[in-house]
Parts: C-alpha cells; sequence; structure tokens
C-alpha cells in the first residue's frame, strides 16, 4: 500500500548560507553528497518510501541545477499521473519575493489548498538521515497532536543555524521550546520535521500573516506551545548535519563507518537519485585505494586513501589522495598530491599539482576551476 | 493508424543460449548479466536507441519471465515513447491453431501484423547475444545509398577462425556473391555478424514465400538469405570495424568480460555520445576498505570489498570478505565470497555464497593436464560450503548446496 494521505514539502534553500562555498551556484537540496547523492535525496526518497505520493518543492533562488536533478521526478516514482513531484518557485513579482519561512508557507497557500492529503509533513534539506515518516503520523494520531515535531537526543552540532530545544513532557508533550540557546551538552534539539493537518498549517499560517508575523519557528511555533497539542518524536538513528564546511566534510568521511552506511542506505528504504548509466567503476594497474566510497563511472590509476570519489572521477597515475572529496566528473592529473581536499565539480587538476588543506580546515576548490 | 517509422528493429531474443549451461537454465540469454552492470540485451537496445531507431520488437520465446520484467516499458532505454518504443513479442495463438517461434525467419513472419502497422520503409534485423557498439543508421544510408534489398553487416576476422562464422564473399563493389556457411576453405575473411537491414516490402514479400515452403526450417541464415541471392536481389555487405563479439559459450562470455579490463582494449564503455544503458539498481556507492588490494577490476555500486581482486567483474551489492582472493573472475549480482575463499578463472551467478576458504576454479599454469583446465561456473543462488574445492570447468547447478573437497 503506497497511499496514506500524506503531503510533502520539503524546503530546498534552507541555511543556504551555512556552506556558501557549495551553494554558490545551487540550492542546498543540491549540494552533492556522499558519492552519487545530492542532499535532497535523502529527505525525497524518506517521503516516498513513507508511502508519500505528492510532494512540493520549495525553491528560492539558483534552483536550475535542482530542477535538473529532479526532473520529472522519475527516478524517485514520483513521475505520475495522480500526485507526483511539483516544483514550487518564487510566487510573486520582484517586490514580493519571500524571505522567510512563513511567507513561503503562505505563497504556496493554492498548493496547500489544492491538494487533498488530510495530512503534511515539512521537512528540510541541509539534514540527512533516513527515517520513516509514517511512524511520525502513527505517533501523530496515536498522541491525538495538533502538531507533531521530530528531535534527536544529543549535542547541537557546531555551526548550526538557529537550533530549537524542546522541554518534553515524559508523555511526549512539548512542554516548552527554545529558539537558539546557548545550550552545552545533549538536548533535544529539533530536526526541523513537522507533522500537522493540512488545514491547521494553512490557518495557522493565515494567522501569523494577518498580524504580520513572518518567524516560523517564533511566532508559529514557540508563541503556540501553550494553545496548541504538540508533541515531539525522537528519532534515535544517525543524523548528520550540513551546518559548515567542516560539516560537510566530515559528513561525508562519516560514510567510511560500516554502521553509518547500513543505516542510511537501508536497503528497505533505499536513496534514490538520478540515474545517470555510467559503467562501473574502473580500477586500473598499479591502483591503491583504501578505506574509500568510490561511485561507478570512476577511473582510479592512482592512490586513494579515506576519500569519496564521486561519479566519473578519474584519477591518473601516480595521483596520490588522501582525505578528500571529489565530485563528479572531475579529473585528478597525474603525480598530484592532496590533502583534505574539496573538489567539486568537473574540476581539472593538472598533473604534478600540490594541494594540501587541513582536517580543521579542508581546502575548498571550486565548481569548473582548471588548477 | 500509428505516424510512419522510417525503421523497425526486430531484436531476436527467442534464443535458449544452452552453450551457456546453467547461466541460461532459467533466464534467457540476451538477459545474461555482463560487464559488472549490463545484460547482453541492453547492447542492441542501446545502439537502437543511439541510433535514432525508435520502435523496437523483441521477439521473446525461451525462458521470457526475467527478460520480459527487465525490459519492462524501456523507460531505462528512452523506447518508452507515445507511438513507437520498446514491445516484447512472444508467439500467440491464433484462429485454431498456435505456433511457436519456429526459425529466425518464421518469427519475423509471425510478427508481420506489428511491423506494418508501422509502414515502415526498412526493418534492421538483430540478435541478442552479441557484445559490440554500432551506430544502425549509417547501414541503413549505407543500404539506401547502394539500393540494397539487403544489406548484412561484416567484419573481417582472421583466416584462421575464419571457419567458424558465416562468410561473405563479395564483388568490389561490395555486392554479395556467395554465401560460406563455416566454410572449410574460407575464400574471405568477411564474417556475417547476423546483423541485417532489410528493405520491408521486399522482405515481407520472402517472408511469405518462405513460409510457403514445407521444406523450409524458416532460418534467415539457411533460407531466406540463399534464396533471396539465387533471385538476383541487391545485396551487400556492411562494414563494421570496432569490438565485436559473441558471448554464446562459457569461454566468450568470460573473455568478453576480461576485455573490459584492458585498458587499450577497443570496447570503451564511458563514451558519453553512445551510452550502454540500463536498468539501474539503487545502492549506495562502493566501499573499498583498509586492507583491500583492488586492480584491474571493475566494480558495480553497493560492492564491499575487504579482500584482494586483480582482474575481476564485481557486479552490484557483491561482498567480498577480508582474506579473500578473487582474481580472472566475474561475480554476479549480490554473491558473498567469505574469509579466505579463493575464487580464480570463474563465473559466479548471482546471490550465490562462497563459504570460508572453499576454493573455485584454478589457474591454467597450475594444471597438470592443460586439457582439464576451463573456466568454473556456480549457478545462481548455491552454497558453496566452507572449505569446499570446485574444480576449474566444474559447472554447479542453480541452488545446490556444494560441499565436496571439504574436511
Amino acid at each position: 500500500m503506497r497511499a496514506n494521505n500524506m503531503l510533502g514539502v520539503l524546503f530546498s534553500n534552507v541555511h543556504d548560507e551555512k556552506i556558501r562555498e557549495l551553494t554558490e551556484k545551487r540550492a542546498m537540496g543540491s549540494v552533492p553528497f556522499g558519492g552519487r547523492y545530492r542532499l535532497i535525496d535523502f529527505p525525497l526518497s524518506n517521503m516516498v518510501n513513507s508511502g508519500i505520493n505528492k510532494v512540493g518543492v520549495i525553491t528560492k533562488n539558483n534552483y536550475q541545477s535542482l530542477m535538473d536533478h529532479l526532473g520529472s521526478g522519475k527516478a524517485w516514482d514520483l513521475s505520475r499521473k495522480r500526485e507526483g513531484l511539483f516544483i514550487l518557485p518564487p510566487f510573486g513579482d520582484a517586490s514580493s519575493i519571500p524571505n522567510s519561512r512563513l511567507e513561503y508557507l503562505a505563497s504556496i497557500h493554492r498548493f496547500l489548498e489544492n491538494s487533498r492529503e488530510e495530512y503534511v509533513v515539512l521537512s528540510d534539506c541541509d539534514m540527512i538521515f533516513n527515517m520513516d515518516y509514517s511512524q511520525v503520523l502513527a505517533y501523530h494520531l496515536e498522541k491525538e497532536a495538533d502538531i507533531t515535531v521530530v528531535y534527536h537526543f544529543g549535542k547541537i552540532p557546531a555551526g548550526s543555524g538557529d537550533p530549537t530545544v524542546y522541554t518534553i513532557a515524559p508523555d511526549g508533550r512539548v512542554l516548552d521550546m527554545l529558539v537558539s540557546p546557548n545550550m552545552e551538552g545533549d538536548c533535544n534539539h529539533g530536526l526541523s520535521i513537522l507533522v500537522m493537518k493540512r488545514e491547521l498549517l494553512m490557518s495557522m499560517v493565515g494567522d501569523c500573516v494577518s498580524r504580520n508575523m513572518f518567524n516560523f519557528k517564533r511566532d508559529f511555533l514557540q508563541r503556540n506551545v501553550k494553545n496548541y497539542r504538540i508533541y515531539g518524536y525522537e528519532f534515535e538513528g544517525t543524523v548528520l548535519t550540513m551546518c559548515s564546511m567542516n560539516a560537510y566534510f566530515e559528513a561525508n568521511m562519516t560514510l567510511m563507518l560500516p554502521k553509518v552506511r547500513a543505516e542510511l542506505f537501508n536497503p528497505d528504504r533505499p536513496i534514490y537519485t538520478k540515474v545517470r548509466d555510467d559503467m562501473p567503476a574502473r580500477y586500473g594497474l598499479g591502483a591503491v585505494v583504501s578505506n574509500s566510497i568510490i561511485a561507478d563511472g570512476c577511473v582510479v590509476e592512482g592512490t586513494v586513501e579515506n576519500c569519496v570519489l564521486f561519479r566519473g572521477v578519474k584519477v591518473e597515475k601516480g595521483a596520490h589522495l588522501e582525505n578528500c572529496v571529489v565530485m563528479q566528473d572531475a579529473v585528478i592529473g597525474a603525480n598530484c598530491r592532496m590533502n583534505y581536499v574539496v573538489v567539486d565539480k568537473d574540476v581539472q587538476i593538472k598533473e604534478d599539482r600540490s594541494l594540501m588543506g587541513f582536517q580543521s580546515y579542508p581546502v575548498y576548490i571550486s565548481k569548473g576551476a582548471v588548477i | 493508424m500509428f505516424p510512419k517509422q522510417e525503421v523497425v528493429a526486430m531484436l531476436l531474443a527467442g534464443g535458449q543460449g544452452s552453450r551457456l549451461g546453467v547461466l541460461t537454465k532459467n533466464l534467457a540469454k540476451p538477459a545474461v548479466p555482463y560487464g559488472g552492470k549490463y545484460r547482453i540485451i541492453d547492447f542492441p537496445l542501446s545502439n537502437c536507441v543511439n541510433s535514432g531507431i525508435e520502435t523496437v520488437g523483441v521477439l521473446t520465446q525461451y525462458q521470457p519471465l526475467e527478460l520480459n520484467e527487465y525490459i519492462g516499458n524501456g523507460q531505462p532505454w528512452d523506447l518508452d515513447s507515445m507511438y513507437g518504443g520498446v514491445h516484447v513479442l512472444p508467439p500467440y495463438q491464433r484462429g485454431k491453431k498456435s505456433d511457436w517461434y519456429k526459425g529466425t525467419a518464421n518469427a519475423i513472419y509471425q510478427n508481420i501484423n506489428f511491423i506494418d502497422r508501422y509502414n515502415p520503409d526498412y526493418v534492421v534485423v538483430l540478435s541478442g547475444d552479441h557484445i559490440y557498439k554500432m551506430d544502425y543508421s549509417k547501414m541503413v544510408a549505407f543500404h539506401k545509398e547502394k539500393q540494397a534489398d539487403c544489406t548484412i553487416a561484416e567484419i573481417e576476422v582472421p583466416l584462421s577462425e575464419a571457419s567458424r562464422f558465416g562468410i561473405l564473399n563479395t564483388r568490389d563493389d561490395g555486392s554479395i556473391y556467395e554465401f560460406d556457411e563455416k566454410p572449410k576453405k574460407p575464400k574471405s575473411t568477411k564474417a556475417s555478424m547476423g546483423i541485417y537491414v532489410f528493405t520491408w516490402n521486399k522482405l515481407r514479400k520472402y517472408l511469405i514465400e518462405d513460409e510457403a515452403d514445407p521444406d523450409s526450417s524458416n532460418d534467415f541464415g539457411k533460407n531466406v538469405l540463399p534464396k533471396m541471392l539465387n533471385a538476383g536481389e541487391r545485396m551487400f555487405a556492411y562494414e563494421f570495424q570496432g569490438y565485436w563479439k559473441d558471448v554464446g559459450t562459457i569461454d566468450s562470455l568470460w573473455e568478453s568480460n576480461m576485455d573490459l579490463l584492458d585498458p587499450n582494449g577497443s570496447l570503451d564503455l564511458s563514451e558519453p555520445s553512445w551510452k550502454i544503458y540500463s536498468r539501474n539498481p539503487v545502492m549506495p556507492p562502493q566501499y573499498v576498505a583498509k586492507d583491500a588490494v583492488v586492480q584491474n577490476s571493475l566494480v558495480a555500486e553497493g560492492c564491499n570489498v575487504y579482500g584482494q581482486i586483480d582482474f575481476a567483474v564485481l557486479f552490484a551489492g557483491v561482498y567480498i570478505a577480508p582474506g579473500a582472493v578473487v582474481k580472472d573472475s566475474i561475480i554476479m549480482p549480490g554473491s558473498r565470497v567469505e574469509e579466505g575463499a579463493v575464487v580464480q578463472y570463474a563465473i559466479v551467478s548471482e546471490n550465490t555464497v562462497v563459504g570460508r576458504d572453499a576454493v573455485i576454479g584454478a589457474r591454467p599454469e597450475e594444471m597438470d593436464n592443460k586439457d582439464e583446465w576451463g573456466v568454473a561456473v556456480v549457478g545462481a543462488n548455491c552454497t558453496i560450503a566452507p572449505g569446499a574445492v570446485v574444480p576449474p570447468k566444474a559447472m554447479i547447478e542453480e541452488g545446490t548446496t556444494y560441499e565436496e573437497g571439504t574436511k
């Protein structure tokens, strides 16, 4: 059974400013991750794997690469006659381009109104995890909640943008909510996942707008903690947050751990992505590969240690890569030496180059650069 | 009425492929996995799409279930178009009688109605057991230029091997004057590739005549082509240059996979302008562990390599345990090679488990009697017990629990 009466809404541009280098020419949702994915693949696949048939993707700017990636939604099985994938670009003229999450929700009023699903799940694209939203909905119904937020217990990742912290009663009810508190140590911090009735979302958004209140976390949630039955659903799995270049780099490196891969790439809830029809990765004579994630279409003839190589990357003879993240179709020339480097798409590193970053500060090479 | 299609391709995919033994026990030959992520049929289908042919009939007969499922609506090859697309054409009942496809020509004969719907000028007849990249549109252009009735693709083979093929003897202008099926003393080295372009109204006439002939075995090579030649139709040989390999035997299938590992080989599957499309598995990228040794190999998505591989082709989701060794071998999707196991010169089919310290196959130089050497084949869903020994040239039936040689 694939229908569960839930609508998905994805914010593809949240916290773009946190990894400015990677989002200069693309939305957060289309930031490449983990060898063959874009960040949006995770929340989108989660939705599809939870039985959601209709997903609206809210975009703000630089969404060309995102649209190119999503296409008709075929790769996520969302190219459908009934429902499917809807890309929701900004609505209105230059003077009325929405600026906050609440304004975006107000601007997709028509989309929300024309949907038939009773419930809606909202999600961001800057955190990745493998979660079954239908369980969140079941919890929501069991608690007879008005709003269910999903949280994770642990330390707030350093550099998170306006994190929310919940005080939660033993029965799961949210008693209090803090936005960007000065918090050390473990706490219940929000994952920006929210389940509620579609009608309620529309009326609460309308209420905020009519009072000229445009801060989603403060005006929509915090202000209503006492007015509505808000419950917290704890997610205990792995969460990777893209809140800085370092965090992005470390998140890629975390994929070397079998436990993380088993959780994120659970075969029962696979992560879908755009199909590229590359040939399998080819390793040449003299290739030395150790503790690395390598995607199809790569040709490896050099040495690769602790690296993530995306689809179609070429590592020529004698090149020595350690602790690098190399995105699609980059070519690393013969006898290069690289350590702690994040290489964006289509970069060419010519022969004999040396590029060294440090664990706490990986060097970033921007898209299409020739070095 | 459908819009007219200038060219319709008909792909003969009904052969049993009995020479592939356990690999084709429950699988039609065109669906046999190849090259780490492909199946043989991906090559003619991708060639069609890349050549601009948008209507393809696939004639199935032997064990079609998995092949049908694989082709599906043709979307992976961009063949899910509004009018044309890919159509699976099994034999069917009509009136009082029903017929299996008696021969290659009969298979096309039985689908005259299908072809007529598109009112094509030309029909391309392909087979599903070769690995090659070819632009059929160039061959069709050649056919038009020569105002031919039939054009047969031809590749130069070494004289010493020519007697294994159907040989085309041609005049200087490329026209064919004689077919020589597996000649003892070949007059030329032009081997037929089993790829034909026909002018449809001509072929249609010959198919109907051939069907009415009770002595005919309804085969293109044996009956229809010689009849056309004897009747003086314009038949031409079209020279193809590039990689082409029949993968109808265990040895040739193994060799053709190994050809992909040759950096100077002539079969390049990474060419962006001529991609080979296939149904892609939804799996994470491969992981190569700290102490793994990986060289001269082709590895697909979802693999986890902890051991040593050299001249190996690993399909999606294969697991190679620490201390396991895989050399000169092909491991098909979802199989596991456990710790200490050694796989050499072997083809291990899907979802098979090779237990700890088991040994499959051997290197030719290790053999006292070279005649006993050959590629070992393990069928799908087998369990090779820990410590078991599968000798070279062995063929293990699908679903077997194999324990010979365990101590």
